[in-house]
């Protein structure tokens, strides 16, 4: 596979270490009310679609970078690649 | 032996005669040849014996597909089984062997099995060996596993090198016949970045082996001409020898080159075969097409063959297979080997089954002798010593179904055509997309080249392509002869008959998934190349349905089989993965250290000295002499991460359970990481450089996923917070100092006072030793002695070892390896490696307190889950066996006295055992339910493994000062 970093190109999977979901992202308050329930909703349920899949990825052989890869999960075309801290912030993360 | 099949013609070098042996027998051929060919220039048909009846085999092929003429090649060490003679260039010296016979090829005493053929038909395994379920391991297994397999491994290491390569391309080109040659010739004048991959050692595919011309040139000639001319552009590569075994995602094909196997031994730093991973921006499928028989009884003879087959090794290798020779076909190709041959003098019966003439039948036990024919006339005996059949050409597809696209029948040529919805940025080309005379392959190939040229900008200038021939297709489909109640083979490798296939169905095994599994066709290493549409055919009969009704099978890379070897590549024996070795790896050589991989790392697990010879006694005198005095130990593969930032405090409390950003600058504290489900992920311990900049270190085997780990809530989970990292664990070399002496000897080093006043326990700060050099001091401690631990650069670890050790002179002290270091660790009571096992909480190992619960932090709310903190779960606990000279094994489990050793009496076990020198016993570290309340008690440590069993006591954990006054000494 190739995955098209927004900083550096065409780069090819092996340099890419894979972690999941990119729904991994939206970590609960863990001093909010309900935290309890969230976190376990957070940690252990995940959707498994056939079709396009936001997931995260890592360029451990290279920038560092953390990635969210939208991959289609039937064909492995990958239509965006964007960087994990911007994906985050326009989620509204930050400190 | 003479070759007495050899005829006049053919692309083989005559002046080059090559030796080589069949079974121990020499013959001769030519430079040219493929070890089929020369063996059938020899008069040798029969090649091998079939897996599960044993039957008498010959080659049926001159390609790849071949099923039957598996032959294992060389000897000693290079010893290779399953290739196949169709494909082995000829060299001098070859030794080849048959395969699956014994004692010889034309005895076989298992062909027995060929005899008790209603036995043996599908499903029979799962039939007969069903009872009683204890013989199957004992008796059934070891005796089919006997009787089944083929060839044999030498069982000694590999003594050739393989390599892996990556190459880039505009288009790469997928066979070098007439479509791919036109292919290549149109993209390499466009300027093209283009690669020709094919796995014939002479371009030119069918080319070479037929008799018509191109433009008044003979097809071979064109051919090399055109080979010529694409070898001489400077953006063309052409690969022979190289297979292209599968289509992956993103226009990335592999392909093995076999770069060596055409000659004895590879030349000196060649790589026997080089597996290439080749990016394409497109790729044409340009593999031809393979021919299929038609099933009819006993029609697995050797001598009886493919009729384009037959035509190849007459008109490229000159070898006359038969003198007297009959063809079967349903189709105007088989009527080309007839006339060939006859043009060559052989003399050829021509049965065609659309004027109603079928073989029915054929005798020879080593070999065809006669085939018996029914046509209109009725039935008669014609003796041959050759048979060509022709059941029509299957277009070469697979790589086109790598993606799972489905092919799509064509009536016209009665065969599947590649899927259209085949690997992304793949198009096929000439016979493998259907295109099947020599014209319609040139300009397929030359218009499928320009329309992927023009996708990719570029501009292809018009082909001048030589005029050929442009037969049409005529073909009447006949894929099996109803006649009597003999075997008529499809799949000749896996044995799979027409018999099979009626079973089959009628025990219900009708889709194509499951006729495949139930009768093994076309699950053999040919991935049943010429058999599998003549079983779909003879399915679709049975059920009624139309063939693409009936379905197909889809095939998988690799699309020939691939040597272990070659996927690899250099990864093997000491290269099969990098070593690192720490910075007093040098001077621990020198002293004799005996080393052992954690991880990637070479670390020093004991030093011997004389005398010394049980690894016990070195381990032991390391550790007294530590308590003693003072023991040095590099510590440097421990994961080592600067952190900085203004937000590098808040940052350490949302990864860590406790807290960092009230530690004070100069301090350094232990620290517990737990993962998102509230499990104990690593520790170590983090110190305070500065007001904004940490240190943290991680244990050796996590330093790489926590560091990713805290990458990824730095950019994703808390993007604006102002903190930065950098892995410097191969920046600083890092060495332990610890027992009583130890501030004394560092004291020698360091140009500042360290003196308990000045640098007290768990202080941390820049210093400078040996006079000026820029260092790094931490007084911490892991073994529970005084200690600390220093790093200097990097290029300065060598020299630092030598002067730690100089230092130490005065004190007797000793350099220690890991034994000695787990030793001390578990006599503190310290967790480690099997006690962070991924699946305990801090409150398992006694840390629970170090849980705060005052902050967010990863971890920390799943951790109290009501599960994870109930009473009765695990504790870390001490135990020490009753009678002091027994001795505790890793891995026993807690049961209660006078209580059996079953599972409802499992109380824990023990996690980690070491023989404490300081005691003078066994002692360990264990998990017990409860075990934080349960002090005193007297339990039995089992372990049903080992058949060990010992009365044990639990105790503290902290078997050596649980007070820690040596540490802040």
């Amino acid at each position: 596979m190739i995955i098209n970093h927004p900083l550096l190109g065409p780069r090819d999977s092996q340099e890419f270490v894979y972690l999941g979901d990119a729904a991994l992202m939206n970590r609960p308050d863990g001093m909010a009310e309900g935290a309890l329930a969230a976190f376990i909703d957070f940690a252990y349920l995940r959707d498994n679609p056939a079709g396009l899949h936001r997931e995260l990825w890592y360029h451990e052989q290279g920038d560092r970078s953390w990635l969210v890869v939208t991959r289609n999960t039937v064909t492995h075309e990958i239509t965006t690649v964007e960087l994990a801290r911007d994906v985050a912030r326009k989620a509204g993360r930050s400190k | 032996m003479t070759q007495d099949n050899r005829i006049s013609g053919g692309q083989i070098d005559r002046s080059r005669p090559l030796r080589f042996t069949f079974d121990g027998i020499p013959y001769t051929g030519h430079a040219g040849d493929t070890l089929a060919s020369a063996l059938l220039a020899n008069g040798v048909k029969l090649m091998g014996r079939s897996f599960k009846y044993h039957r008498p085999r010959g080659v049926i092929s001159a390609g790849s597909e071949e099923p039957n003429a598996l032959v294992e090649l060389r000897s000693g060490a290079r010893q290779e089984p399953n290739t196949r003679a169709t494909v082995v260039e000829l060299f001098d010296g070859l030794q080849a062997r048959s395969q699956n016979a014994w004692p010889s090829l034309k005895f076989d005493a298992l062909a027995i099995n060929d005899r008790l053929n209603t036995f043996f038909t599908a499903g029979f395994y799962y039939k007969t060996f069903m009872w009683p379920a204890a013989f199957w391991e004992k008796v059934y297994e070891p005796i089919i596993r006997r009787a089944a397999g083929l060839g044999s491994l030498s069982k000694q290491d590999d003594p050739d090198e393989y390599d892996k390569g990556f190459l880039h391309c505009d288009l790469l080109i997928i066979g070098a016949g007439p479509a791919g040659l036109a292919a290549a010739l149109t993209a390499g004048r466009s300027g093209a970045r283009v690669i020709v991959a094919d796995e014939d050692f002479r371009m030119g595919g069918r080319l070479n082996a037929e008799t018509f011309e191109l433009g008044g040139a003979s097809g071979a000639d064109w051919a090399a001409r055109t080979v010529a001319e694409l070898a001489s552009m400077p953006n063309v590569r052409l690969l022979p020898r190289t297979t292209v075994i599968g289509a992956f995602d993103h226009g990335i094909y592999g392909a093995v080159e076999r770069v060596s196997d055409h000659i004895a031994v590879p030349a000196a730093g060649k790589p026997r075969q080089i597996l290439w991973r080749i990016y394409t921006r497109r790729a044409i499928l340009a593999a031809g097409a393979i021919e299929r028989p038609i099933a009819f009884e006993n029609n697995d003879r050797p001598g009886i063959m493919l009729a384009g087959a037959l035509r190849a090794y007459a008109n490229r290798w000159g070898v006359a297979v038969g003198k007297r020779v009959a063809v079967f076909t349903n189709n105007d190709d088989g009527l080309r080997t007839a006339s060939d041959l006859r043009a060559k003098g052989i003399s050829v019966e021509v049965i065609d089954s659309r004027t109603g003439a079928e073989v029915i039948d054929s005798v020879g036990r080593l070999g065809v002798k006669s085939i018996t024919v029914r046509d209109a006339q009725g039935t008669r005996t014609i003796a041959v010593d050759a048979v060509g059949v022709s059941g029509g050409w299957n277009p070469n597809l697979s790589i086109s179904s790598h993606h799972r696209g489905r092919p799509v029948w064509d009536d016209a040529i009665a065969a599947f055509l590649p899927a259209p919805d085949g690997p992304a940025g793949l198009t096929s080309a000439g016979a493998a997309a259907g295109q099947m005379s020599t014209h319609a392959a040139l300009t397929h190939g030359a218009a499928q080249a320009a329309a992927a040229l023009s996708d990719l900008g570029f501009t292809a200038p018009a082909a001048d392509l030589p005029p050929a021939e442009d037969a049409p297709v005529s073909i009447k489909p006949l894929w099996f002869v109803h006649s009597g109640k003999g075997r008529a083979w499809i799949d000749q490798q896996n044995d799979v008959t027409v018999k099979d296939v009626k079973l089959a169905h009628q025990e219900n095994f009708r889709s194509v998934e499951h006729l495949k599994r139930y009768t093994t066709l076309g699950m053999a290493t040919d991935q049943g190349k010429t058999g599998n549409v003549i079983g779909l055919a003879v399915m679709a009969e049975l059920t009624g349905q139309s063939i693409p009704q009936t379905g197909t099978t889809i095939y998988r890379p690799p699309y020939t089989p691939v040597a272990m070897g070659v996927l690899a590549g250099r990864s093997s024996g000491k290269d099969f993965r990098p070593t690192r070795l720490t910075p007093s790896h040098k001077w621990a050589s020198e002293q004799g250290a005996v080393f052992v991989e954690v991880g990637m790392w070479l670390r020093g697990q004991w030093f011997p000295r004389a005398g010394e010879t049980t690894w016990r006694q070195s381990v032991d005198r390391e550790v007294l002499q530590t308590r003693k005095s003072a023991g040095i130990c590099d510590v440097t593969t421990l994961g080592k991460i600067d952190i900085q930032g203004t937000d590098a405090g808040a940052f350490l409390d949302r990864v860590y359970a406790n807290t960092f950003s009230t530690l004070g600058v100069g301090k350094v504290r232990y620290g517990l990481m737990l993962r998102e489900d509230g499990m104990v992920m690593d520790d170590g311990t983090t110190a305070r450089m500065g007001q904004n900049e940490y240190v943290m270190t991680t244990t050796t085997a996590n330093a790489v996923p926590v560091f990713r780990h805290l990458e990824y809530c730095r950019q994703v989970l808390w993007p604006d917070l102002d903190v930065q990292l950098i892995s410097t664990t191969e920046a600083w070399a890092q060495y332990s100092v610890a027992g009583p002496n130890a501030r004394k000897l560092l004291q020698k080093l360091v140009d500042q006072d360290i003196s308990d006043a000045a640098f007290p326990y768990m202080a941390c700060g820049e210093i400078t030793v040996c006079g000026g050099l820029r260092a790094r001091l931490f007084r911490i401690s892991f073994s529970g002695e005084l200690a600390y631990e220093i790093a200097v650069p990097t290029r300065y670890g060598d020299a630092m070892i030598r002067e730690l050790v100089a230092a130490g002179q005065e004190f007797d002290a000793v350099v220690y390896g890991t034994e000695a270091l787990g030793v001390m660790r578990v006599e503190k009571g310290h967790v480690a490696g099997n006690e962070l096992n991924g699946q305990s909480t801090a409150l398992n190992m006694g840390l629970g307190k170090m849980v705060s619960k005052k902050k967010d932090a990863i971890g920390v709310v799943l951790s109290q889950r009501e599960g994870l903190v109930a009473e009765g779960g695990y504790r870390l606990v001490g135990v020490k066996p009753v009678d002091p000279a027994k001795p505790l094994t890793a891995g026993s489990h807690f049961v209660a006295t006078g209580k059996p050793a079953t599972a409802e009496n499992d109380g824990g076990w023990l996690t980690s055992v070491v023989y404490s020198p300081h005691l003078g016993h066994s002692i360990a570290l264990g998990y017990l339910k409860n075990g934080d309340t349960r002090r005193g008690e007297k339990l039995r440590a089992v372990n049903l493994l080992a058949g060990t069993e010992v009365d044990i006591e639990i105790v503290s954990p902290h078997f050596i000062d649980p007070e820690g006054e040596r540490l802040r000494g």
